[in-house]
């Protein structure tokens, strides 16, 4: 994936700039399913059921985009999916978004959800700790997303900032078109409170992520 | 090259422990160079390897006369002519006219159990992953094919049109995102030197070395899970934690992936089987 291009794309996007855009960007390349995909699909997966092919291998329209564009579509394409995915955000009720940090914390540890091995009444987790840095004195941190270390101290605990927060964990593709973050809100995978208690651990002043 | 069983079962143990020790160290984030050193010469040593039980398994069962033809394997056509074993692992999975299809080292298995020896496979295909107490012989017979590739570089085979047609549905496959945490194999696998928590991905969106080292490294035994592992399971295995269905055993899907994920290993050196973690 070319990191570079879509942070460009997503940036001119969200400043309005689209349409001064160097025009290699435009005719980005494009990688439609091949023939008897789909075929090879349904013998190779034959006992599924038909809910459960729906949630787990049909694609959504997002998903679709960012296959077609290998996660790399043009400005157009990109703004797209972000307006679609920013359709889907649902602020709690009561205007709050931060929850307990504690509880953050074991959810961004807890990696267990959505897989076939998992037993039916699994609580999901976030699994942040799968893709990010937090607790500095957390050392098992993957690198797959950025390090969120001190992230509510470097942004002065700003409530605007929280709620952006609280946005990226329900869809992480309302900012940033086919990132690799999940969209833990609007897939259900994640409940209100969760979120909250993961933007807590990202903006509670004795979070150890701002230690 | 029998192995004492005795010798290997207990060398599993230290390995356990051995590993146990170096993730605590891990932990304590002081991983010590001289314990990576003490398991990178265990791991290179055939005599310290329990995966070599498999072979020695495989290799019996590979002349065991079976099914209603009550015959043996050796006849079996591997790609490189009947009975024909050396290489034929690093030229799999491959086109074969007589089935009419791609086929990998255990479909192709399967196919000759059925065709040659006229065996039931439902019984084999239930114990297609080994546990305690139930051997598998998918898994034996596959170790004892792949060794005679051991030391060999993947020569993929992509002249065909329809080896061509699967490495284009492997491709897709590896960069198609579904399932309720939109996460694809390239998710975990499409950039070079990114880490989940604390393991290592390989990248498999381009050739490079780190592919070529791992899939050069299947099948392993999994110390972990005190069991010989082909590519089968480990793709069966990646696809739990995309979050997708279990995937068939043996079917077109996984082979197709294994076509693309050879292609990327093109030139990668067989080590197997290996040993990890
Ligand atoms: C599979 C990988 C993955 C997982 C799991 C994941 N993230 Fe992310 N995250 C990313 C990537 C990649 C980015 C950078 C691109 C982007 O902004 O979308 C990111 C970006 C972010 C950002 C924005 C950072 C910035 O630059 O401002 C926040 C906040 C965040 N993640 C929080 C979380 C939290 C909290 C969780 C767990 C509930 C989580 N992430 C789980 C991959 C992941
Ligand atoms: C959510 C993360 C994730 C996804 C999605 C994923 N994998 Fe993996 N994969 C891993 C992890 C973690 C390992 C273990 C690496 C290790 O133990 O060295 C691994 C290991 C592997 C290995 C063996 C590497 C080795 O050197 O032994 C192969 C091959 C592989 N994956 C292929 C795939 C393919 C093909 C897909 C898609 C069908 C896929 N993976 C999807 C996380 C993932």
């Amino acid at each position: 994936m070319n990191r570079h291009t879509i942070a460009v794309a997503a940036l001119a996007v969200a400043a309005g700039l689209a349409a001064s855009l160097p025009a290699g960007a435009q005719d980005a390349k494009t990688h439609p399913e091949p023939a008897g995909f789909e075929a090879a699909a349904k013998t190779s997966w034959s006992k599924v059921k038909p809910d459960e092919w729906k949630t787990r291998l049909d694609t959504d329209e997002t998903q679709q985009l960012c296959n077609l564009y290998r996660n790399n579509p043009p400005p157009d394409i990109a703004r797209k999916i972000m307006e679609m995915n920013r359709a889907t955000v649902v602020y709690p009720a009561d205007g709050q978004v931060i929850g307990d940090w504690k509880k953050g914390q074991a959810l961004a540890n807890n990696g267990r959800g959505g897989q076939f091995s998992d037993e039916p009444n699994t609580v999901n987790g976030g699994n942040c700790y799968a893709c990010h840095q937090l607790d500095p004195k957390e050392v098992s941190f993957g690198t797959l997303g950025p390090s969120l270390t001190g992230y509510g101290k470097a942004r002065d605990f700003s409530p605007e900032a929280a709620k952006e927060a609280y946005a990226k964990i329900y869809n992480a593709q309302a900012a940033f078109a086919c990132t690799n973050m999940p969209r833990f809100g609007a897939t259900r995978f994640l409940s209100e409170q969760q979120m909250k208690d993961a933007v807590a651990l990202l903006f509670s002043r004795d979070s150890p992520v701002n230690k | 090259m029998p192995i004492n069983g005795r010798i290997a079962g207990w060398t599993a143990a230290a390995l356990m422990s051995l590993f146990v020790a170096m993730g605590a160290e891990a932990q304590d984030g002081a991983s010590s160079e001289a314990e990576i050193q003490r398991y990178r010469e265990m791991i290179s040593d055939p005599m310290s390897n329990p995966g070599f039980l498999a072979v020695d398994r495989g290799e019996a069962l590979w002349s065991t006369k079976r099914g209603t033809k009550n015959a043996t394997l050796e006849t079996c056509d591997l790609g490189e002519g009947p009975g024909k074993l050396d290489g034929a692992y690093a030229r799999l999975p491959r086109f074969f006219a007589d089935a009419g299809k791609v086929m990998d080292v255990e479909q192709r298995l399967l196919w000759c159990m059925t065709t040659i020896q006229g065996l039931d496979t439902a019984d084999v295909i239930k114990r297609r992953f080994s546990r305690p107490g139930v051997e598998s012989d998918m898994e034996d017979l596959t170790a004892y094919i792949a060794n005679k590739s051991s030391g060999m570089k993947f020569e993929p085979q992509l002249g065909k049109p329809e080896e061509k047609a699967m490495y284009a549905l492997g491709e897709a496959m590896f960069y198609r995102r579904s399932g309720v945490l939109d996460f694809s194999c390239a998710t975990c696998h499409g950039e070079a030197g990114l880490r989940i928590r604390t393991t290592n991905l390989p990248d498999f969106s381009k050739p490079n070395k780190s592919a070529q080292e791992s899939i050069g490294s299947w099948p392993t035994y999994r110390v972990s899970q005190t069991a010989l592992r082909t590519m089968q399971h480990r793709l069966w295995d990646c696809f739990r934690q995309q979050r997708l269905p279990s995937v068939d055993y043996g079917s077109d899907m996984v082979t197709a992936l294994q076509v693309y994920l050879v292609a990327v290993a093109k030139d990668g050196e067989l080590q197997v089987p290996s040993i990890k973690r």
